[in-house]
C-alpha cells in the first residue's frame, strides 16, 4: 500500500470510481445542453437563458461544475506525480509538486467558486 | 548486418555510449538476437550481458532490440531487424549495471510486495490442496510468467515511479492469487492494492501485453484486479 495525502480521495479506488462516474455526469450534461440546441436550433440568448436558469438545470449545472473540478484535479493530480519526478527536478521535486499542485488547486477552486456565481447568479 | 550496441563499464566510462560494429550473418540463415550477441562476444570478451537457458524458458536474456522488448534467444533476425540494422539496448527504466546488464532490484522488490505465495490459513490437509479442472483453469495464462522484465521495463507507468507502481509482472503475479481457489486472503491482497499507485497507475496501454514473449495478457488481468477492488469496496 501506498500511501499519499494529496490524491483526491486517499485511495486509488474511489479516485478510479470518482473519475469514471464524473465522466458520466459530464457527459450527460453534454448531451443535455447539446441535444437542446439540437432541438432548438433557431433559440435565441433569452430561451437559452430561461432554460438554462431553471431549477433542474440549475441543480445539474452545479452537479457538473463539482464532477468537473473532481476529475480535473483526479487527472491533474496523476500527471503531476508522474512527471515531477526527482528523475527530472532532483531534489526539489517535492517542491515544483506541490507548487504545482498548490495552483492547480487554486486555479479549480477559482473556477469552482466563478462556475457557481454564474450558475446562480443567473437565477 | 549493421549493430549499434549501448555499452558502458562503470570503472571506464563516465557515460554510456553506442558501439557500432558489424557481424557477418551467414547467407540464408535466420540467426536469434541471441547469436549475434554471442558473435559479438567472440570478438570482444568485455561485452556483458545475460543468458542461461537459450530457448526461452529462463528469462535471462531480456533486451531492447530496435526498441522493442523481448528475449534474444527466441527473437529472430528477421523480426527483430528486418531491414538489416540492429540498435541493442538494455531493458529500460532500471539502473545499468554494465553493458546490456541492468539491475532488477527494483523489479523483484516489487514482485515481492504482491507476496508471491499461497496463502492458506486452514490447516494442510493430509496430501495436497486439491482444485476442480475449472478452478485450475481460471490460473492458466497467468502462472506462466518468467519474470523476464520485458514487460514492466515496457512501461511507461513503472520509468516513472518504479518504487510505487506495481508493475504488469507483479500484478499478473498478483491476480494469478487472487484468482487462485486455494487461497484465502483476497481481502488483504485487495486492501493492499487500492492506493493511488499499485495498480490503478496502469492507463492500460498494454505495452506489457505487445512485448511479452511467453504471449500473457497482464493488461486484462490487471483490468480483472481493478474490477475486483470495485467489486470489494463499493
Amino acid at each position: 500500500m501506498v500511501t499519499n495525502v494529496t490524491s483526491f480521495g486517499r485511495s486509488g479506488l474511489s479516485d478510479f470510481v470518482l473519475q469514471r462516474v464524473s465522466a458520466v455526469v459530464l457527459g450527460a450534461f453534454g448531451l443535455c445542453v447539446g441535444g437542446w440546441f439540437a432541438v432548438n436550433p433557431d433559440a435565441g440568448q433569452a430561451a437559452f437563458a430561461a432554460w438554462f436558469s431553471s431549477t433542474p438545470m440549475v441543480v445539474f449545472a452545479t452537479l457538473s461544475v463539482a464532477a468537473l473540478v473532481a476529475h480535473a484535479w483526479i487527472g491533474m493530480w496523476t500527471v503531476g506525480t508522474d512527471y515531477l519526478r526527482p528523475h527530472y527536478f532532483g531534489r526539489a521535486s517535492t517542491v515544483v509538486r506541490l507548487a504545482y499542485q498548490g495552483l492547480t488547486a487554486a486555479l479549480l477552486f477559482g473556477y469552482l467558486v466563478w462556475a457557481l456565481a454564474v450558475i446562480w447568479g443567473a437565477r | 548486418m549493421q549493430v549499434s550496441l549501448y555499452r558502458y563499464d562503470p570503472d571506464q566510462d563516465v557515460k554510456p555510449h553506442m558501439q557500432h560494429t558489424s557481424v557477418e550473418v551467414p547467407e540464408g540463415s535466420d540467426l536469434m538476437v541471441l547469436d549475434v550477441l554471442e558473435m559479438l562476444k567472440a570478438e570482444d570478451p568485455s561485452l556483458s550481458f545475460r543468458r542461461s537457458c537459450r530457448e526461452g524458458v529462463c528469462g535471462s536474456d531480456g533486451i531492447n532490440m530496435n526498441g522493442k522488448n523481448g528475449l534474444a534467444c527466441i527473437t529472430p533476425l528477421s523480426e527483430a531487424a528486418p531491414r538489416g540494422k540492429l540498435e541493442l539496448r538494455p531493458l529500460p527504466g532500471l539502473p545499468v549495471i554494465r553493458d546490456l546488464v541492468v539491475d532488477l532490484t527494483q523489479f523483484y522488490q516489487q514482485y515481492e510486495k504482491v507476496k508471491p505465495w499461497l496463502i492458506n490459513d486452514a490447516a494442510p490437509p493430509a496430501q495436497e490442496r486439491l482444485q476442480s479442472p475449472e478452478d485450475r483453469e481460471k490460473l492458466d495464462g497467468l502462472y506462466e510468467c518468467i519474470l523476464c522484465a520485458c514487460c514492466t521495463t515496457s512501461c511507461p507507468s513503472f520509468w516513472w515511479n518504479p518504487d510505487k507502481f506495481v508493475g504488469p509482472a507483479g500484478l499478473l503475479q498478483a491476480y494469478r492469487f487472487l484468482a487462485d481457489s486455494r487461497d484465502t486472503a483476497t481481502e488483504e491482497r485487495l486492501s493492499d492494492l487500492e492506493d493511488p499507485f499499485s495498480v490503478f497507475r496502469c492507463r492500460g496501454i498494454m505495452n506489457c501485453t505487445s512485448v511479452c514473449p511467453r504471449d500473457l495478457n497482464p493488461t486484462r488481468a490487471i483490468g480483472k484486479i481493478k474490477a475486483m477492488l470495485v467489486t470489494h469496496g463499493t
